[in-house]
């Protein structure tokens, strides 16, 4: 199970350098140059105020997930009667029908995403800022599958979206948005700032402290 | 350790991972290939022969697939004896009608706005490339916005999305898939293929030595500074 082979090793970092590393283009300046001369991004060695845009963007985030799950995303008015619901009574209803993998994509979409995100996210940060030395590489790959993964948190928005579009005809069945979505689609576009405010380069931090600690005696 | 005294051409030369800030000397792993950092295994470099008429090729059919898709009707319902198509464009026209103007602008932007407005930039980007000439001003500026809003552009969800819309409501009337569904499809194929054809370091490389301004240079020189981390 120990995958001690891929313990990263520890190698020159831009910093150690005396160099800044664009994060968009992956040119490096001499330390000290305030905007990439080849894409113009502004330069920090580490993003310092990371860690709180981070947890701002992550708050934000989880006000707008309570609400998005309490409320109704969808609205539908059959004969006169609007019955509402919520993300996961929609998946429920959908396994009810038999349709139990794409009650399974909802479900993931809308509940294991979002939630996978919250904790993932604030584990990396808290793992920073606490200056934790294991798992380097597994926190990164961890970092790079929540960039990856968070934007299909989406998917049920645009359900509705659809739905909403194409359920218009008829005098019989409606679907309208529940405030739900407003709230859904907020919470989404929330974390994914959260996570793209974290600079994944401290992770390699803790790392990179050791050779200066030892240098220095 | 440190190196402070490197002149421009030889920063050039280096490339810093942007995940672990680990530094290399940028050796292009040839075509075809890919250079990943030893450490964090991001990917750094990826150069692939001709990629610059391939998105060329590929962001202009993306285009015309967007446009296309936006106006054909792309699913159909059919209840109570009544046909009724929808286009995207009603798709997103369906929250402005309950007071939502904010998801309407949302799900426009992820799905078509940015989209189109990324191809557009890279299209401004490489279509002078291609042609050998200077590249324009502000190039620099669109390829970075471009690869900014990459995260943003959502077509393949919404793909996604529209298949679960179509269970959702099998049970409720009768659906057909229009023809913008598969516009729609094709765009998610032509995309990901895009992507792969884009290595952003081989682009950057290429910005660079095509059109270094003179007030360039001037402005890096005087940006550097006597650098050392080192405390002793
Ligand atoms: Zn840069
Ligand atoms: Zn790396």
């Amino acid at each position: 199970m120990a995958d001690v082979q891929a313990e990263p090793r520890q190698c020159l970092t831009a910093r150690q350098a005396g160099l800044v590393a664009c994060t968009h283009c992956a040119r490096v300046w001499p330390l000290g140059t305030e905007t990439c001369g080849r894409c113009g991004k502004r330069l920090q060695s580490r993003d310092t105020h990371s860690m709180s845009r981070v947890w701002a963007w992550w708050v934000v985030g989880l006000i707008c997930y309570i609400p998005a799950n309490l409320f109704p995303m969808l609205k539908t008015t059959l004969l006169a009667k609007t019955a509402g619901s919520t993300i996961v009574g929609g998946a429920v209803e959908l396994m009810a029908h038999g349709d139990i993998p794409v009650a399974l994509v909802i479900l993931t979409a809308s509940v294991a995403i979002p939630m996978g995100k919250f904790v993932a996210v604030a584990y990396l940060a808290l793992s920073v800022q606490h200056g934790w030395t294991h798992d380097l590489l597994r926190r990164m790959q961890l970092y790079e599958v929540v960039e990856f993964v968070g934007r299909w948190s989406m998917i049920d928005v645009f359900v509705v979206a659809v739905l909403s579009a194409l359920v218009q005809l008829s005098v019989v069945v409606s679907i309208h948005p529940g405030p739900a979505a407003v709230t859904f689609a907020l919470s989404v576009v929330f974390t994914m700032l959260s996570a793209r405010s974290f600079d994944s380069r401290m992770i390699w931090d803790s790392l990179d402290a050791k050779p200066l600690e030892a240098s220095k005696t | 350790m440190a190196t402070p005294d490197l002149t421009d051409g030889e920063l050039e030369q280096l490339i810093a991972c942007p995940s672990c800030d680990a530094l290399y000397r940028a050796v292009s792993p040839g075509v075809g290939a890919r250079a990943t950092c030893e450490r964090c295994h991001h990917v750094l470099i990826t150069p692939i022969a001709g990629a610059a008429l391939q998105i060329v090729a590929l962001a202009l059919t993306i285009l015309v697939l967007l446009t296309a898709a936006v106006f054909t009707p792309f699913l159909s319902i059919e209840a109570n004896g009544l046909k009724h198509s929808v286009s995207i464009f009603d798709a997103t026209l369906a929250f402005a009608q309950v007071n939502m103007i904010g998801l309407t602008v949302l799900v426009t932007t992820l799905i078509v706005v940015v989209p189109l407005l990324r191809m557009l930039l890279l299209l401004f980007v490489l279509v002078p490339m291609l042609l050998k000439r200077p590249p324009f001003d502000g190039a620099g500026l669109a390829f970075r916005w471009s690869e900014d809003l990459r995260p943003w552009s959502m077509a393949e969800i919404f793909v996604l999305g529209v298949g679960v819309a179509l269970v959702k409501i099998a049970n409720l009337a009768h659906v057909e898939i229009g023809t913008a569904f598969w516009l729609f499809a094709a765009l998610v194929v032509v995309t990901v293929f895009q992507d792969r054809f884009l290595c952003r370091w081989t682009i950057w490389g290429a910005l660079e030595s095509g059109h270094l301004a003179p007030e360039e240079y001037a402005r890096r020189g005087a940006a550097r500074q006597p650098a050392g981390p080192e405390h002793g």
